[in-house]
């Protein structure tokens, strides 16, 4: 059975028909990548399986449980991490604050969001009297989350390091883009979404993003990205989804998406021969 | 039954006159104006002054109110709008409701804080109908209503400026753009709208025979309420929204009584904001999103100082009765320290976490009103009551707030300002248990086992110990993960959600523990006054406390304490700023966010 499966979800935004019954799968260690043109329905597909947002028709399973109307909060507790399209980290944070923010899900039996509402009430408290009195194997927690946190940062080399304790809206774009991918890996998550990871980066920082991406890959991480840049695409996707106007026009092997007729005419229109096709046939039935 | 239509149109009338000027500016300056009640209650002072003073008739009395307001109307733009324009809604919210502070309190030095009475200059000419009178005081003040909405409505539709006007509130980067003059636009409408609210002012003194330096408060949320029951920005819709609000009072007044007239007002308001965000014109669906993510105030950080700062600040405290022989700066200082623990807890809610809250005064009341009952009329002891009463003020100030925590930045400022004042009004409307507007008096001083803390001393310590309880609580609390989560929700609320933030968990958790804290600081100043009323803890307070949060630094706790202590320690040590204490708290206010928006103890840095 697959990790990740969406089944034929619709989305409509009031008149606009935005996905119509898109299926996909996503094997356990498997990167898939998700193309198409701008208006194609990625982001909406996205924020379906991040939960931002819900089918109007149609099912999402997260490891044999369906997450489709959960709020995004339980998603992520379900083991699900995103970045988001235009690098949303949290500005007054420091690097490693932000880091330590995507293990929340992680502080076990402390954060339990998903009660009724007098176990939520109890909950709460425990988690107030908890954060006042510390105890040891709390402390202890936090101090091996913040040495995670370090070591995840240690993927980008020197890049954020050395900037652990400035806020995060001091960063350049590009780190604020890793700080963000940081912060969803600390969460461990079953799933991985990338919404564009490498947009707005320059060719050095887009191939040393590339070696990130497969590095998670070696690591057997599941990942779903959406992505313009087909260089990017074609090195690390197992598979590719290409979507039109909302629905999935081809999908399969990187090499043979790219060159489906179907995908090319999507992104830059018919070619002039097809379009010379078109017309004579066209002429034929008003003769007719 | 008719006499009831015919006061609610009245009434609804002269809402409208304050709506339609609410809605319009937050139509082109995006922001829901809290001064526009002050210009209200300056327009009918200058009304007043023209027909008592100088007796002049009542037209040429109206010109000069409308020529007055609309002048402070552009001053109001002029000096705490248009600085703070790219500073976002929720500080031009602050900077207006600065305003209002200074223009009140400045009319209570102007003409004193006494009621004076305004004789109706029209002849005392009635109509007999059936089942009710109709005078001509009536007719008149229907027919300026009718008169200022057709006017605004040529104007707007009809006259080239109005489209302007009309643009501006669509986008106002695009008007920009296209060579509208927005600035010119924001003074047009600011003193349009500052001349209808001064002109409505001036009926309703007349109306009701008497005019007061803070009547203006309440034009503020009658005309905010009628202006969201219609959408904010849409000014047929604030008509409309105006006559629901008069009829539905004039019928409830009949119905329940005269005190339940603010209750009702108060009632739609936040029903409005839960259920119809948008207004009831607006097709159901959820409000347009606000940008609220940083905007509050700009960045900063706290200042570092060494670690012994802290333990010696509070050292010094605790030691000050041994060195002062007056007990007069220690009664102050008292006062203070409850002062800051309210400010240390609005500072979590606001500062740490974000959401901008005018409705602490209601955990103090509900704090106090708690332990005031269960110490006098179930013989609880202090001590009990010191952790109990807190205890239940958090549950029900949860409960209150749990379902306006959605809302965001302006919405749920005005929110919260509706359940701060629905606090005390149910205090003032529930006899049976709070004794009503008396309030409850000969309340037991503090007192540990069975020992009484009467004396200035003992009360100062046991204030101290108090917030050091608080400060140590919040301290742990924002050093723990709870504040890393507290903040991530201030920074980006759907980035917070999407790695497991639960808004509405963690939203509550921090109002529950800010409301535990601000209700202690009631309890304390419940026993130390041994005297609460339903107005003991007002708005102005949740001002006040705001104030010192802006002046100390957001998300700062020794910034909160220091707030707090040099706006009650200033005035009291200054005689003569005693009596312009509020306007000197509106005008730090301004200053602050022009200048140092991050308070006292951040830097940018």
């Amino acid at each position: 059975m697959s990790l990740l499966s969406v089944r034929n979800v619709h989305k409509h935004f009031g008149g606009l028909h935005a996905l119509r019954g898109v299926s996909l799968d996503l094997e356990e260690g498997e990167t898939v990548a998700i193309i198409g043109p701008n208006g194609a329905g990625k982001t909406t597909l996205f924020n379906l399986i991040s939960c931002e947002d819900s089918p109007d028709e149609g099912e999402i399973v997260l490891d044999g449980r369906r997450i489709d109307s959960l709020p995004p909060h339980l998603a992520a507790a379900r083991g699900l991490a995103r970045t988001f399209q235009n690098g949303r980290v949290f500005g007054n944070l420091t690097v490693l604050e932000n880091v330590l923010l995507g293990a929340h899900t992680r502080l076990h039996g402390l954060t339990d969001p998903g009660s009724r509402p007098l176990g939520a009430l109890f909950l709460s408290l425990r988690e107030i009297a908890c954060c006042l009195i510390q105890p040891r194997r709390f402390r202890k927690l936090e101090a091996e989350l913040a040495e995670e946190a370090k070591e995840i940062l240690s993927m980008f080399g020197e890049r954020l390091l050395p900037r652990l304790h400035q806020p995060a809206y001091s960063l350049s774009y590009a780190n604020r883009r890793r700080t963000e991918l940081a912060r969803a890996l600390a969460l461990r998550p079953k799933v991985l979404l990338l919404d564009e990871p490498t947009a707005g980066m320059n060719p050095t920082e887009t191939e040393e993003m590339t070696e990130v991406i497969l590095q998670l890959q070696r690591r057997g991480q599941t990942m779903l990205i959406i992505e313009h840049k087909l260089e990017l695409v074609m090195a690390v996707a197992h598979r590719v989804v290409a979507l039109d106007a909302g629905a999935v026009l081809v999908s399969g092997h990187p090499e043979q998406v790219r060159s489906d007729p179907k995908l090319i005419e999507a992104y830059v229109g018919k070619t002039r021969a097809d379009l010379a096709k078109e017309n004579a046939a066209l002429a034929l039935t008003a003769e007719a | 039954m008719l006499d009831q239509w015919i006061n609610g149109l009245v009434i609804g009338n002269l809402y409208m006159l304050t709506a339609i000027g609410i809605t319009q500016i937050y139509g082109v300056a995006g922001v829901v104006n809290f001064a526009h009640g002050s210009v209200y209650m300056f327009g009918a002072y200058i009304g007043w002054m023209a027909i008592t003073w100088f007796g002049w008739p009542l037209l040429p009395a109206i010109g000069l109110v409308l020529a007055g307001s609309a002048l402070l109307g552009l001053l109001l733009e002029r000096f705490a709008v248009r600085p703070f324009a790219q500073a976002g809604s929720t500080i031009l919210l602050l900077t207006t409701i600065a305003a209002g502070l200074i223009l009140d309190n400045a009319a209570q030095v102007i003409w004193g804080p006494q009621t004076q009475a305004l004789r109706n200059p029209l002849p005392q000419w009635y109509l007999q109908l059936e089942s009710g009178i109709v005078t001509l005081l009536d007719l008149f003040i229907l027919a300026c209503g009718v008169t200022t909405a057709l006017i605004l409505h040529l104007f707007l539709y009809r006259s080239r400026a109005g489209w302007a006007v009309r643009a501006t509130a669509q986008d106002r980067d695009a008007a920009l753009q296209m060579g509208i003059d927005v600035n010119g636009v924001s003074r047009l409408s600011f003193a349009l709208a500052g001349a209808f609210a001064g002109l409505s002012g001036l009926l309703v003194g007349l109306y009701f025979n008497n005019i007061y330096p803070t009547m203006g408060a309440s034009a503020t949320l009658k005309g905010t309420t009628a202006a969201l029951l219609g959408g904010l920005g849409n000014v047929p819709g604030a008509i409309l929204g105006a006559y629901v609000l008069g009829i539905v009072e004039a019928f409830s007044v009949e119905w329940l009584g005269a005190s339940y007239r603010n209750l009702v007002a108060v009632v739609l308001l936040i029903g409005v904001l839960l259920f119809r965000p948008s207004g009831l014109l607006a097709p159901r669906r959820a409000l347009n999103p606000e940008p609220t993510a940083g905007t509050f105030i700009p960045h900063g950080r706290p200042l570092r100082f060494p670690r012994w700062v802290v333990p010696a600040a509070a050292a010094i405290a605790a030691a000050l009765p041994f060195a002062l022989v007056n007990p007069y700066p220690l009664q102050v200082l008292a006062i203070g320290w409850a002062f800051a623990l309210m400010a240390v807890s609005l500072n979590l809610i606001s500062g740490t976490t974000g959401q901008i809250s005018l409705g602490h005064a209601g955990f103090v009341t509900l704090g106090a009103y708690a332990s005031a009952i269960f110490t006098s009329r179930l013989d609880l002891s202090f001590a009990a009551s010191l952790i109990i009463s807190p205890l239940v003020a958090a549950v029900i100030g949860v409960l209150l707030c749990y379902p306006a925590l959605r809302l965001r930045g302006q919405y749920l400022a005005i929110a919260t300002l509706g359940l701060g004042e629905a606090i005390s009004l149910i205090a003032l409307n529930w006899d049976a248990v709070t004794l009503g507007p008396l309030g409850i008096s000969n309340i037991q001083p503090p007192a540990f086992f069975g020992r009484e803390l009467v004396s200035p001393v003992a009360q100062y310590w046991l204030a101290l110990a108090i917030l050091l309880a608080g400060v140590w609580i919040v301290h742990r609390l924002t050093r723990s993960h709870l504040g890393r989560a507290f903040r991530a929700v201030r920074e980006d609320e759907v980035a917070a959600r999407a790695f497991g933030v639960g808004l509405s968990r963690y939203k509550s958790l921090a109002f529950g523990v800010s409301a535990f804290l601000a209700a202690l600081a009631g309890v304390f100043l419940a026993h130390s006054y041994s005297y609460i009323a339903p107005d003991t803890f007002t708005f102005a307070l949740s001002i006040q406390v705001l104030t010192m949060i802006i002046l100390g630094g957001r998300d700062n706790l020794a910034g909160a304490v220091l707030g707090a202590v040099l706006l009650i320690a200033l005035p009291e040590s200054i005689r003569f700023l005693g009596e312009y204490r509020f306007i000197l708290y509106g005008l730090l206010l301004i200053v602050m966010l022009r200048f140092r928006p991050y308070g006292l103890l951040n830097s940018t840095k």
